[in-house]
């Protein structure tokens, strides 16, 4: 025993615990860093010890997987109606966003959505016609994410609306989503008035023929590549999606031009894109479901490759556990409110839209983003170092999305469910919140962190298979 | 009434927490508070405090509870609010670095690569997984806190050793590495003397010493009070030793701890005899034959362990030092007849309140030469240990670093608050003729002890003018609070302050032997 590593070498301490500790050596000149210490998520400790055991056979796993998450190739090839193309979609099927749930248990902007998507497909012709019809049992309800599919919001998808259809080039697959209907009263908030509805009839109408006609024309568009440049100017394409929608505006405003005949529509169109600073959402939304989706059933991964709420519960989805959810309670975000709404108001957590987070965007890429700083304290700094603490809970870096601040490091990317429960931290989502109540709409934006709990029955389930 | 507010999932350390909860207990309108994590312990001493409430059942380690007790009902809220700030301000106060503070050990090695030694204060249930992460990246470790299983640290230990790792403790508070203070630990010069020490005061008074003589320190290894048990058979203490025969940079070697097991001191007896460099040993309490045979000089004190160690360090005849502390000791005749005077007919006992475990040991044997029955909450000896150790009896010496004292508060090193009150409860006493204390100071202990402890001093004073106040600094010059200034200022208030921590329990028993 000579204790060579430490005896004769300069003496660099990681501080775990009281920080006058590290004010003392600090004060002394002394190499020093301090960690946030917080204890580990509340797990029985077979689990931890299970996954330890496995850990060269998980992080091989999880290697398979991240790689084909960083090499997907996601690209906007079309768009279609609903019925015509999602797996499995029929005219009585709603789709929403997040684990499943049944009709008793919806939240309000839930099933305010659902009731618009009744009243939109012609079924009902009112609140108390769609709610009686919703509640009869005559209509199904399924998660998008089960059919290849993802939603902002409410999230929910009806059989008559036109959707983008994305394809990953490298692995076959395809994702879908509907078109974004612009801030205010919309579906995905829980609003169902005729504005609403009209609105979703003229995007079926004449936006939907438009695009079709213009992305047929131009025949693919990169959107890896239209999110790698929008990061670079200040998106991280969850809650700030300004650059995002002007560079995809860039790319197709030329051939709905040339493929439009009438001006009025054409018009139309561009302005309505133009003045919708979200319309990109429900293509980066997309983009991360397709990406992830080539990553599924790749055996003892611990990779997240959905993560998502409906407004009443939020589940995940591993790469190494099948179709099983794993599911606990969503939180109230912490928000900035409109005028007029208070955190009182808001309803839990709500939407497929972390599919950005676990595809390395959104809060992991905030960093990226010091637009919306107000959201996570106020400070660039602040940003950054949510940035950061997600590094700790990642099992890669991206090699397309980066962070220009952090010379140009890749985003997190690929969350370790095994690194969230051993480090007490859970990812970190942007998100809007909608009113509680069905028909209100967008009270605010903001940030959490995924409550705890379904990472932990994640991590478990993904021991169980180890148990067998 | 009681109220709280819980926030659930809201993480703080319990140092942190102890710092808002004194604060809170300081606003108006608050009769008592606490805020805790809701682990079990901490909701079992909210019920003996009797701040417990039904609804607290369905809470956990990471929430955050506030528990505040007033008799006015409209100022609940304005009390929470001030609560809330507090929060806000520490938790602001730790982000206001600037700089991203990484979540994790791993995270943190990330942004410091070449980080070698880590050292954890953690609760703990956790800190024994934490100690093995860090093994396990190659780092060796401090382990400063407690309540760390028997068979975690025997785990810890082996795996550190099969890797050629340092691990310290649990329950380590002083080691200085390659010269660097770690936790509670003194500035001291660098030289040749290596220390291996199972008592962190221990380890503090004899390092002190040293680098006051003038010597220096080369390691000094902090092994936790449990390595030298049978069960974790010196580990650590034993491949401490091999280490500092082989590092170049150490000429002698002082072990210092209580008794080892016999099993163990066979074993360290055993390595001795491979060693040809000088090894002094202080086993307090120990007999005096128990290393001889091993060819370690053995020390009666601490003091003397250091004194050895510079007189081998300097190349002199060892012999010396106990000539010189025992013509020393004679020399007090003089101080003491004076005290002996100041004290008033009655007054017959002595009070030591000690914030160093180890210090109050090694005190209690020294008296004992001379004092039979001396009551103690660290008594080896059943028929002394106080039944109630907030209540001194007769002769008493209390450790205020015990568990029974620091549940929910700081280390009495940190917070004096507890000795104070001692203080001034002693100086009530009219049986109390000297009140003997400690004063440790160094990294880790409190900044500015004089401003804690003397007005305190000066009230015990105003009670009872008729009592001899004797104190030990163990501390260095170099140390933030200055020792030599610390000694001026407490002189100068009546305060008979004796070079060591054994020189002042001799000029106790020279007192207290005149006034029976």
């Amino acid at each position: 025993m000579s204790f060579k590593k430490l005896f004769g070498k300069k003496v660099e301490v990681v501080n775990v615990g009281l920080d006058s500790f590290r004010d003392d050596l600090e004060k002394q000149g002394e190499k020093v860093i301090n960690v946030e210490w917080t204890p580990p998520a509340n797990i029985d400790k077979n689990v931890l010890q299970i996954l330890q055991e496995n850990k060269a056979i998980i992080e091989a796993a999880n290697e398979k997987a991240l790689e084909i998450i960083l090499n997907g190739k996601p690209y906007l090839v079309g768009l279609d109606i609903a019925r015509n193309v999602i797996p499995g979609m029929s005219e009585n099927l709603l789709l929403h966003s997040g684990p499943p749930i049944t009709w008793d248990r919806v939240s309000g902007p839930m099933k305010g959505a659902m009731i618009g998507a009744i009243i939109y497909e012609g079924k009902a012709k009112n609140f108390d016609e769609a709610e009686k019809l919703a509640a009869s049992g005559e209509f199904q309800f399924s998660p998008c994410h089960e059919h290849e599919t993802v939603g902002p919001m409410a999230g929910v998808v009806s059989a008559s609306m036109p959707v983008f259809v994305l394809k990953n080039e490298e692995y076959g697959n395809y994702a879908y989503c509907t078109l974004n209907e612009g801030l205010g009263k919309v579906l995905r908030y829980g609003a169902y008035d005729t504005e609403t509805i009209e609105r979703l009839k003229w995007m079926e109408k004449e936006l939907y023929p438009t695009l079709k006609k213009a992305v047929d024309f131009i025949g693919k568009i990169d959107l890896k590549n239209i999110i790698a440049q929008a990061l670079h100017m200040g998106d991280e394409v969850h809650n700030r999606n300004r650059a995002g929608t002007s560079l995809f505006y860039r790319a197709i405003a030329p051939a709905i031009v040339q493929t439009c005949d009438k001006q009025d529509v054409v018009a139309k169109v561009l302005n309505f894109i133009n003045g919708n600073d979200h319309f990109f959402l429900n293509l980066s939304m997309p983009v991360g479901k397709v990406t992830l989706d080539a990553a599924r059933n790749i055996k003892n991964s611990s990779i997240v490759v959905a993560m998502t709420r409906n407004g009443t519960d939020f589940g995940l989805q591993l790469a190494g556990t099948k179709d099983s959810w794993f599911v606990g309670a969503a939180l109230v975000p912490d928000a900035l409110y409109f005028p007029g709404f208070t955190k009182e108001d808001a309803n839990p957590d709500i939407g497929d839209s972390s599919i950005t987070e676990t595809v390395g965007l959104g809060g992991f890429a905030i960093a990226a983003s010091p637009a919306i700083v107000q959201f996570v304290g106020g400070t660039a700094n602040d940003a950054v170092n949510y940035t950061l603490a997600m590094y700790e809970i990642a099992f890669g870096e991206n090699n397309m999305y980066q962070i220009p601040y952090l010379n140009f490091r890749g985003t997190p990317t690929g969350i370790d469910v095994t690194k969230v429960v051993e480090k007490g931290l859970t990812p970190f989502i942007d998100t809007g919140v909608a009113h509680k109540d069905p028909g209100i709409g967008q009270v605010g934006a903001g940030v959490l962190s995924a409550p705890m709990d379904p990472f932990i029955k994640a991590a478990t389930g993904l021991a169980e298979q180890f148990g067998k | 009434m009681i109220k709280s507010i819980v926030k659930k999932g809201e993480y703080f350390d319990s140092v942190s927490l102890m710092i808002v909860g004194k604060d809170i207990t300081l606003m108006d309108n608050v009769i008592d508070a606490t805020v805790v994590m809701a682990t079990q312990e901490n909701k079992s001493i909210l019920k003996t405090a009797g701040l417990y409430l039904d609804e607290f059942e369905k809470y956990d380690d990471t929430d955050l509870l506030i528990v505040i007790k007033s008799d006015f009902e409209d100022k609940f809220e304005e009390i929470f609010e001030n609560v809330n700030n507090l929060l806000i301000e520490i938790r602001n106060k730790k982000d206001d670095q600037g700089s991203f503070t990484p979540k994790s050990l791993e995270g943190a090695i990330k942004i410091q690569p070449d980080s070698n030694l880590a050292l954890i204060s953690i609760a703990g249930r956790f800190a024994g997984d934490e100690a093995m992460k860090a093994l396990k990246k190659g780092l060796n470790v401090m382990l400063f806190s407690d309540n760390v299983s028997l068979e975690t640290e025997i785990e810890l230990k082996q795996y550190a050793l099969a890797n050629d790792l340092l691990m310290m403790g649990p329950d380590c508070g002083t080691a200085i590495i390659n010269g660097v203070p770690l936790a509670f630990s003194n500035a001291v010069n660098r030289g040749d003397i290596g220390i291996i020490a199972a008592s962190g005061t221990g380890l503090q008074e004899v390092s002190s010493i040293i680098s006051e003589e003038g010597f220096g320190i080369s390691q000094a290894i902090g092994t936790g009070g449990r390595d030298i048990k049978e069960a974790v058979g010196g580990l650590m203490f034993i491949s401490s030793l091999e280490a500092l025969k082989d590092d170049d940079e150490t000429k002698v070697i002082v072990l210092v701890s209580k008794p080892p097991h016999p099993t163990v001191l066979n074993k360290i007896n055993a390595k001795l005899n491979e060693i040809s460099k000088p090894v002094v040993s202080i086993f307090l309490g120990a007999d005096a034959d128990m290393v001889e045979e091993s060819g370690a000089i053995a020390a009666k004190t601490l003091e003397e362990a250091a004194l050895l160690a510079c007189a081998i360090s300097d190349n002199l005849d060892t012999s010396k030092v106990a000539e010189f502390l025992e013509e020393r000791r004679l020399s007090y005749g003089a101080i003491a007849e004076k005290e002996v005077k100041k004290i008033s007919s009655g007054r017959k006992y002595i009070r030591g309140l000690f914030s160093g475990g180890t210090l109050c040991d090694e005190a209690q044997i020294i008296l004992k030469k001379d004092i039979n029955n001396i009551f103690s909450n660290r008594s080896g000896d059943e028929k002394f240990a106080l039944a109630d150790s907030w209540t001194s009896k007769e002769h008493t010496l209390v450790d205020l670093g015990e568990d029974e004292f620091t549940v929910g508060r700081l280390h009495p090193m940190m917070d004096f608050d507890l000795r104070n009150k001692r203080i001034i409860q002693e100086a009530k006493d009219k049986e109390t003729a000297i009140i003997l204390f400690d004063l440790v100071l160094g990294y880790g202990a409190h900044a500015d002890p004089i401003n804690e402890i003397l007005p305190i001093i000066k009230e015990a004073q105003e009670i009872a003018s008729n009592i001899s106040f004797i104190c030990s600094v163990t501390g260095t010059e170099q140390d933030p609070q200055n020792r030599s200034k610390i000694i001026k200022v407490l002189e100068e208030n009546g305060v008979i302050v004796m070079p060591s921590n054994a020189a002042a329990a001799e000029i106790v028993n020279l007192i207290t032997k005149e006034i029976k």
